[in-house]
């Protein structure tokens, strides 16, 4: 389902004269291999070599480590000696767990506003950083610049940035009138909104993913609508956004999965602690300390492989979505 | 009749030829005029976001320089009032910073070479060779992009214990050797650019295809592999989830999770005009690193292209 997914969102025959080629050896190698020739052999034996780091890779660092949380999931395992099969109990704890959830609850919180936002703000930033104008260097290396920031750094600004004392956030509610020492951090929804807010700083990734889609459309397609008379945000509507859509796609899906795995700065700006009423406790946070905090290793992989499964669903979802609204038609050059 | 006509008609062009050059950027690429406002609507846009955007920095370098009452002060002040250079001194003497640097430094550099050579192998394997079944694995590839990471977290750590490398640097820097599904992608795209007549004439020459990896696409693709090298250097700098778990002696820790620690170990030790320093030098390789790629990163990464 996921091939099919990928296969209509990344034309792989981008090179012409390999286009017919590649689909045509397409069918899987078991069925193929009779039928393959002495050359197609010698090919098939060079391009593994060259692509056997990937595969070392895959089974060392995915196949391998999948199989074994899963398995680390039916156990009782405190990292020291071997795991005990308990079977479904740590999935039936997992249910029953208040923590799991509230953690669930605020990634869930983080996720709807977060993900929507960092879309919108990257799409913005990429259509500045594509403007016709001479600075437009700067402007790229402006937006860029937070995203170089590591997530400890930008914590520490926050931190600074929100003090209920001596915060410039206060200063700016001030104008407003009432707002004397209002701590964000300390408020279960507050510290979740602030590590929002600092997220959109570093939208700079995404936003170089819609400019490389931006550069992609085709000039033609806008002075045709010109011609027809389409005003900019008329174009924006029926051009742009139809033609970014693999782009939006890409980044909606990647949003989703780093908004599931939220942990960094909910870690450092409260200290690894989640709270205050454990309002930043994410999900992540929480397998986080059954795993090095608690040495429940099987009970966190169990809840690894809750998220791993909810991950993939929300990924096969947003990819079966899709296809009512991505646009693959107009190639792109 | 004729000298009306000579004297006008090269004032015309003249006259013709100014506008052109006062107008060009008022232009879209196709020639039509865009209408007066558009770019000074655009231009306060981007230079709102702007200021948004280098605030942050701005506050952490102007905090860095802050003396300890100042920054304690409300309101808060958009200039120091006295430049307190000291405060980098102090952070620097104050925690293991030049230990954490070397830590940092070791990882990264290392992480950006084999992630380069790796990434650059595999990806020629999908781009440049063609052979049975290549096509069905790439999506193989693609497909792992989207795989949530986080349930390997628990068998890698164990893996690793059980190897006797935590608290070591190769659990941050051994996975690198492997390629990674994000850098092989952007660069199969760049690879796939490259004229296919060009590789065919080298072999038909008999190059061999390392040599030919090597040789002659290996300088074609310098941009998409400075993008990849940049992505790298700043994922690996700024890491901070795989050092928290597999670093916890002083000795080997990085900056990102040894600053973090220093925090909440020696929170009255430490102040924030100072942990700023810090976090600024932490930064700045960083910075320069981007500044002066620039412009291969941006190239290397809207060429080749997602499509």
């Amino acid at each position: 389902m996921t091939a099919t997914g990928v296969k209509a969102r990344v034309p792989v025959g981008d090179a012409p004269p390999e286009a017919a080629d590649g689909t045509a050896e397409g069918p899987p190698p078991e069925r193929g291999r009779r039928r393959l020739s002495r050359t197609d052999r010698r090919d098939l034996a060079l391009g593994l070599k060259y692509i056997s780091p990937w595969i070392v890779g895959i089974l060392v660092f995915v196949v391998y480590p999948v199989g074994y949380s899963i398995y680390l999931s039916f156990t009782r395992y405190s990292g020291m000696g071997a795991p005990t099969w308990v079977g479904l109990g740590n999935y039936v704890t997992a249910f029953a767990d208040p923590l799991v959830a509230k953690s669930t609850g605020n990634t869930l919180f983080y996720a709807m506003i977060a993900v929507p936002l960092g879309l919108v703000v990257a799409l913005v930033l990429a259509l500045a950083m594509n403007q016709n104008v001479r600075e437009v260097a700067w402007y790229r290396t402006i937006f860029y610049a937070p995203s170089l920031i590591p997530a400890f750094a930008m914590s520490f600004i926050f931190i600074v940035f929100l003090n209920p004392q001596f915060g410039v956030f206060n200063q700016v509610l001030n104008i407003f009138g009432d707002g004397a020492n209002v701590n964000l951090l300390g408020d279960p929804t507050g510290v979740k909104i602030a590590i929002i807010m600092m997220a959109q700083l570093g939208a700079g990734n995404a936003a170089l993913i819609f400019l490389a889609g931006l550069r992609n459309v085709p000039k033609t397609v806008y002075e045709a609508a010109r011609v027809d008379g389409a005003g900019p945000m008329r174009q924006f509507r029926s051009i742009t956004l139809p033609l970014l859509s693999p782009v939006l796609l890409f980044n909606l899906i990647t949003g989703v999965s780093g908004a599931l795995q939220v942990f960094t700065e909910a870690y450092i700006v409260t200290n690894g602690t989640g709270d205050p009423d454990a309002g930043a406790l994410f999900y992540m946070m929480y397998l986080y300390k059954n795993a090095f905090g608690f040495a429940e290793l099987g009970y966190a992989s169990a809840l690894a492989v809750l998220l791993f499964l909810v991950g993939l669903a929300l990924a096969l979802l947003i990819f079966w979505c899709s296809r009512r609204f991505v646009n693959y038609d107009v190639e792109a050059s | 009749m004729s000298t009306t006509l000579r004297t006008e008609s090269p004032r015309n062009r003249r006259s013709a030829a100014r506008s052109v050059d006062a107008d060009q950027l008022n232009r879209r690429a196709d020639g039509t005029r865009r209408p007066w406002y558009s770019s000074v609507i655009a231009r306060v846009v981007m230079v709102v976001l702007s200021v948004i955007f280098l605030l942050p920095l701005y506050w952490m370098v102007i905090s860095s320089l802050k003396s300890d009452e100042e920054l304690a002060k409300f309101p808060p002040t958009f200039i120091p009032q006295s430049w307190q250079f000291g405060n980098f001194v102090d952070a620097v003497s104050a925690m293991p910073f030049l230990q954490f640097f070397m830590n940092s430094a070791i990882i990264t550099v290392s992480v950006v070479i084999f992630s380069v050579i790796s990434n650059f192998v595999v990806a020629y394997g999908f781009a440049c060779l063609k052979w049975p079944g290549r096509d069905l694995v790439f999506y193989l590839v693609i497909a792992t992009l989207f795989l949530p990471f986080p349930v390997t977290l628990i068998p890698m750590f164990d893996m690793w214990a059980r190897l006797g490398l935590v608290n070591t640097m190769f659990p941050l820097i051994i996975p690198a050797m492997f390629g990674s599904a994000f850098y092989v992608f952007l660069l199969r795209q760049f690879l796939l650019q490259i004229p296919r007549d060009m590789l065919d004439a080298a072999r038909i020459d008999g190059a061999r295809e390392w040599t030919i990896l090597w040789r002659l696409v290996f300088p074609t693709a310098k941009p998409a592999l400075t993008t990849v090298a940049i992505f790298a250097a700043v994922a690996s700098w700024n890491d901070f989830m795989g050092p928290l778990i597999y670093l916890q002696d002083e000795s080997v820790q990085t900056l990102s999770i040894g600053l973090q620690s220093f925090r909440s170990v020696h929170a009255q030790d430490v102040s924030f005009n100072q942990l700023m320093a810090a976090s600024f030098l932490v930064i700045l390789p960083l910075l320069i690193l981007f500044f002066v790629f620039q412009r291969h990163f941006i190239r290397g990464i809207t060429i080749g292209g997602f499509k």
